[in-house]
């Protein structure tokens, strides 16, 4: 058995919140597009990416957002919704070698 | 959780190693909310009460295919909450109308004049049954959401919501567009928020303010910026706004 990463998350009542962990399609970031980057000297700690992201791996920590690239899928929502704009999306490059 | 096949069977994928780390049973399409409502039956005779049963089911396998045994739980007031989370069409298996596509939106099965039919309004259906709890809800509005959300686990009974979440492969937009969609949705009132509980209905802000203030936007903010509507006719235009207007007149005689 899988260990479930469901946590109970205080709003106004118990929630059940889910992180994103392997599922049956393995580690999901690897289809991503576009790489999310953060400014953390323009971001203002407002949460509004880490509550919109669909694939809620934006956490808004002391420190900075931290983005769990692992299962972000590049959708640019994160970029698009911050009212700084902090987050840039740029374009997933893979190292090709020509012999 | 109890899904039936859609894109959230996929999202979740299947057991033991579902995406959302919480049980979940897939069935099939019809099925959705007698399952919950078995689910939760027999949790209650286990004295496991405390365990809520929620079916997440698409605008298809509730709408249409799953409407007769979402009518069933609602008549016997089953103790589950029900979400359909409405993409306005079959997405799963690659954009097919149902009936709950509005006017004039482009799918594969309404390719050339667009839908013809108005949107079928589940949550007044459900408003109909008398259950204790029916909301209308949109991704673009989490708080709102999550507030319906915490105020119908409170409350015993057979609850619904209707989420609008927008498509961005079926409604022909950019996914990074998918919360201001969903957000010109309800500024245009082609969605509206509202609450029905204790026999009472109460409109959600922002909805609230825009009917108030008579300030809805043009509907064609909200269809421009998506391409399941770059070809609708004057006519089906017309259609919208007078399901709009509808929708209004109703929801305002209701409050
Ligand atoms: C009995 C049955 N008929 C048809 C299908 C094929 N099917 C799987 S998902 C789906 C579309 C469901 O649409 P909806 O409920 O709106 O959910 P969405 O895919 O839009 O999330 C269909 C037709 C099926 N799985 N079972
Ligand atoms: S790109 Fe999408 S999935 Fe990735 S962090 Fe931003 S909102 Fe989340
Ligand atoms: S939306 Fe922008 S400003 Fe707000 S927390 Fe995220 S990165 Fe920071
Ligand atoms: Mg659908």
């Amino acid at each position: 058995m899988m260990e479930s990463k469901v946590k109970i998350v205080r709003i106004n009542e118990k929630l059940p919140i889910s992180f994103p962990q392997n599922g049956a399609a393995g580690k999901t970031g690897s289809w991503r597009l576009y790489r999310p980057i953060v400014d953390n000297n323009k971001c203002t700690k407002c949460f509004l990416c880490e509550l919109y992201c669909p694939g809620n791996v934006i956490e808004t920590r002391k420190d900075g957002i931290q983005i769990e690239l692992d299962y972000c899928k590049g959708c640019g929502i994160c970029a698009k919704v911050c009212p700084q704009k902090a987050i840039e999306m740029v374009p997933e490059t893979v190292e090709v070698k020509i012999a | 959780m109890v899904v039936p096949a859609s894109c959230t069977s996929v999202v979740v994928g299947t057991s033991p190693k579902t995406s959302i780390g919480m049980p979940v049973v897939h069935v099939p399409f019809a099925s959705a909310a007698s399952v919950a409502s078995g689910i939760r039956e027999s949790l209650l005779i286990n004295n496991k009460g405390d365990i809520h049963v929620i079916a997440w089911a698409g605008d298809g396998g509730t709408a249409d295919i799953g409407m007769a045994s979402l009518s069933g739980a609602a008549e016997r007031n089953s103790d589950i909450i029900y979400i359909m989370y409405d993409n306005e069409a079959y997405m799963n298996t690659g954009i097919q109308r149902s009936s709950s596509t509005p006017v004039g939106a482009w799918t594969t099965t309404t390719p050339i004049k667009g839908k013809l039919e108005q949107k079928k309004d589940v949550a007044k259906i459900m408003i109909a049954h008398g259950v204790p709890y029916v909301a209308t809800a949109s991704i673009a509005y989490p708080h709102d959401f999550y507030n319906k959300l915490s105020r119908a686990l409170k409350i015993r009974g057979f609850r619904f919501i209707q989420l609008h979440s927008p498509c961005p492969v079926g409604w022909r937009f950019d996914d990074s567009q998918t919360v201001d969609v969903a957000k010109a949705a309800v500024e245009t009132g082609m969605w509206i928020l509202y609450e029905y509980k204790d026999g009472k209905l109460e409109i959600s802000n922002p909805s609230k303010y825009l009917i108030e203030h008579n300030s809805f936007k043009p509907i064609e903010e909200y269809l421009k910026i998506q391409g399941r509507f770059s070809k609708i006719s004057e006519d089906l235009l017309k259609e919208l706004y007078k399901e709009r207007e509808r929708n209004i007149e109703w929801l305002k005689k209701a409050v």
